[in-house]
């Protein structure tokens, strides 16, 4: 995989972290395959993938939040100096919520509808700075005013269901960042929510990115919203990575079919009418296994010969790593 | 009986090689096929354990005027909770409309009943946003595809007609005896593009048609959408959220805001001058998928959410997040919808005075600038913008 040295400076440093499902009698499920990545304080990194490309999977094997049983994980995920794949769970449960905290997509079925926000919220002050009474009280609510709910005092009262859903989404990155941690890992954040509402939350993790120097995950099937707001991309497809590049370079020259094929397929606000769309054809599910090929193959219009053969390496050039044999455009022709 | 198959074999023939085709985006004014007049959906709000006393009105669909020509497709898109899944429903009148008409290639839909209702909505139909949903698990395909014909007495060569409708929508043949958790989302999304065109309907109401899927997916089902319209001479009201997608498909779009349509204009007209600040907004808001765009383009960030539907602001009811608003006039006169330029209307007092840069929005409204979720302290709290407290919002 790949060979960096076990370097402290990154403050997530994935190496090939692999997690199989595992089922009796039948043959396991490689959800994540594989796959490495680096963040710095700071920075924010952006997964995208369509459904099934284990891009969810990842985090919650990076938050240790996978089952125990009928999982393996496999590879290094160092946080900050520590494997968080073999440290024990008390350990894990005081890193989780203090120094890395996820946000999921759904605010509804992540926010306990019967305990009001406040609470949610002091629980976990609670938990890591031992904050209790007022002083929990007192916290929360500038945590809740941080993200931009107005009335924060009231709001500690209500419950989720009192709240729309962007409001919902803002308690839950509240709660995220109540005990400001090192890194954030959101997981769809804005899927579930209108544009409108879409536009704040990515101006408001824009905003606590640059003023708390946190580093952010962003994970996402929307190509607008990683180029608006992340620094380094990854591309993932049937459990691998497929294209990392800075996201100037991806948007502007995908090297990857899949991810041009994606870039293609949606219709864009900027595009003149009547521009025809180039959908990618089959579906996610057309999975090729890695140890045949390419799993992209079968959906691949720039399908060569050894790509059903055996599967592509990741291999970095000019500032990318790439898996693919037959690449859309070289980058050396491409005058910059 | 015979008239109507001749009419719908006309209508479904496809065209012959070399004759000219017929160009869905030149629409002509006169052949309108659905006109809609000031309709308006109310869900009651009750209250009370012995009495079922209505305290309150959720006003979904809120004075609604829509012209769809035959032919064409119109876009209707709004956040969450603006009434368009609801208005596409009382269309259909799968919702009691409480006020208004529907008029259907000249039949007042709201008069009909029984047999008479039944009738008209096989010239009408449905696609659902969740495939997944809207398909019985427990049906076979075949059975899926069959039914609606058989339910409308059009059963013959049924075989064939199975056949030919998984055809159409890009299925093999060897579907037909499958069953729905067989399919992918878009595959699925295939099959009830097919149970919708079973019934050779004139016109189609679409109703998040892409939203449950994949990206890679969403272009394939858009552009079947277009590919069947072309061959089968569908009208279409797509009702989504994207409006990226809305631009694609559509020849006419409207935006719609709490339960009224805001702007109304044919679709190039509308994304390359957007005359209402809610229609700018939400465009702005819009994620374009290029970083040197990202980074320049300036954005008009809305203040809050939507107001609740059940409590809506007086006067306009964008004024609660409007960055343009003007005092009083906004807060105190609902507008009309008025024709600016021809074919394109909207309703807003100040539409020119915006486009012309006579009135400018709150800098603190423009991107770059501090996120301004709290309600500006002058708007007076109706029923607080942010929560809704009354009843489920409408198109849940």
């Amino acid at each position: 995989m790949s060979v960096t040295e076990p370097a402290a400076d990154h403050l997530l440093d994935v190496r090939g972290l692999s997690v199989a499902f595992t089922r009796k009698g039948r043959r396991d499920v490689r959800a994540v395959d594989g796959v490495s990545f680096t963040v710095d304080a700071g920075q924010t990194m952006g997964l995208v993938g369509e459904s099934g490309s284990g891009k969810s999977v990842t985090s919650l094997a990076v938050m240790g939040l996978l089952p125990k049983r009928g999982v393996r994980v496999g590879g290094e995920v160092h946080f900050d100096g520590d494997d968080l794949l073999t440290l024990p769970p008390e350990r894990m449960r005081d890193i989780r919520g203090r120094d890395i905290a996820m946000v999921f997509q759904d605010p509804m079925s992540s926010l306990n509808p019967v305990v009001p926000i406040g609470i949610q919220v002091t629980e976990v002050l609670h938990r890591h700075q031992d904050l209790r009474g007022d002083a929990a009280r007192t916290a929360a609510t500038e945590s809740l005013a941080r993200v931009g709910i107005p009335d924060p005092t009231r709001r500690l009262k209500e419950y989720p269901h009192q709240l729309s859903g962007g409001m919902r989404q803002r308690a839950l990155i509240a709660m995220a960042l109540a005990c400001r941690p090192r890194l954030l890992i959101a997981d769809e954040p804005t899927t579930a929510l209108d544009v409108t509402i879409q536009a704040q939350i990515l101006e408001l993790l824009k905003e606590l990115v640059r003023d708390s120097g946190a580093a952010l995950v962003m994970i996402t099937h929307d190509l607008g919203v990683i180029a608006g707001l992340c620094d380094t991309v990854h591309v993932m497809y049937g459990g691998r990575v497929v294209e990392s590049a800075g996201r100037r370079e991806l948007f502007a020259e995908p090297r990857h079919p899949y991810t041009g094929g994606l870039l293609a397929s949606v219709p864009r606000l900027d595009a003149p009418r009547g521009a025809p769309l180039h959908p990618i054809p089959g579906s996610p599910t057309d999975l090729l296994p890695w140890s045949e090929g390419c799993a992209f193959a079968p959906r691949c219009p720039n399908r060569v010969e050894p790509c059903t053969e055996s599967p592509p390496a990741l291999e970095s050039a000019g500032g990318r790593e790439l898996r693919c044999y037959n690449p859309l455009v070289a980058a050396e022709e491409v005058p910059a | 009986m015979s008239a109507t198959e001749g009419a719908a074999a006309e209508r479904h023939r496809v065209p012959e090689p070399g004759e000219p085709q017929r160009h869905r985006r030149a629409v002509s004014a006169e052949d309108t096929l659905l006109t809609v007049r000031g309709l308006e959906v109310y869900f009651p709000i009750k209250s009370g354990v012995v009495f079922d006393r209505v305290v309150g009105w959720v006003k979904a669909v809120d004075g609604v005027d829509l012209d769809v020509p035959r032919g064409s497709t119109v876009g209707l898109v709004g956040e969450s909770g603006c009434g368009k899944t609801t208005l596409g429903r009382s269309v259909l009148r799968l919702v009691e409309p409480t006020g208004g008409t529907v008029t259907f290639d000249g039949i007042d839909v709201g008069s009909l009943a029984g047999e008479d209702l039944r009738r008209i909505r096989r010239r009408m139909q449905m696609i659902f946003q969740d495939p997944m949903a809207s398909l019985d698990p427990r049906q076979s395909v075949e059975s899926v595809l069959t039914e609606p014909r058989r339910a409308h007495g059009i059963e013959r060569g049924e075989a064939t007609t199975v056949a030919q409708l998984l055809d159409l929508v890009g299925l093999p043949a060897s579907a037909a005896s499958r069953y729905p958790h067989e399919f992918s989302g878009g595959q699925r999304q295939r099959i009830g593009i097919a149970r919708a065109i079973a019934l050779e309907p004139e016109m189609i109401i679409a109703d998040e048609p892409v939203s449950a899927l994949d990206v890679s997916i969403q272009a394939q089902v858009v552009n079947l959408l277009e590919e069947l319209q072309d061959r089968l001479g569908l009208t279409y009201v797509v009702i989504a959220h994207d409006l990226a997608v809305v631009r694609h498909i559509a020849d006419v779009v409207a935006v719609m805001y709490l339960g009224g349509i805001v702007e109304q204009a044919p679709s190039d007209a509308l994304y390359s001058t957007p005359y209402h600040p809610y229609t700018k907004a939400l465009m702005s808001a819009v994620p374009i998928p290029d970083p040197v765009i990202e980074d320049t383009r300036e954005r008009i960030l809305l203040s809050g959410d939507l107001p609740s539907p059940a409590n809506p602001p007086p006067g306009c009811r964008f004024h609660t997040r409007c960055p343009y608003r003007q005092p009083t006039r906004c807060d105190d006169e609902r507008p009309v919808l008025r024709e600016i330029v021809t074919g394109h209307t909207v309703a807003c007092h100040w539409a020119e005075q915006i486009h012309s840069g006579e009135i400018t929005p709150r800098p603190s409204a423009v991107v770059g600038a501090v996120i301004d979720a709290a309600p500006p302290a002058t708007v007076p709290i109706a029923g607080d913008p942010t929560i809704t407290t009354l009843g489920p919002p409408p198109g849940i």
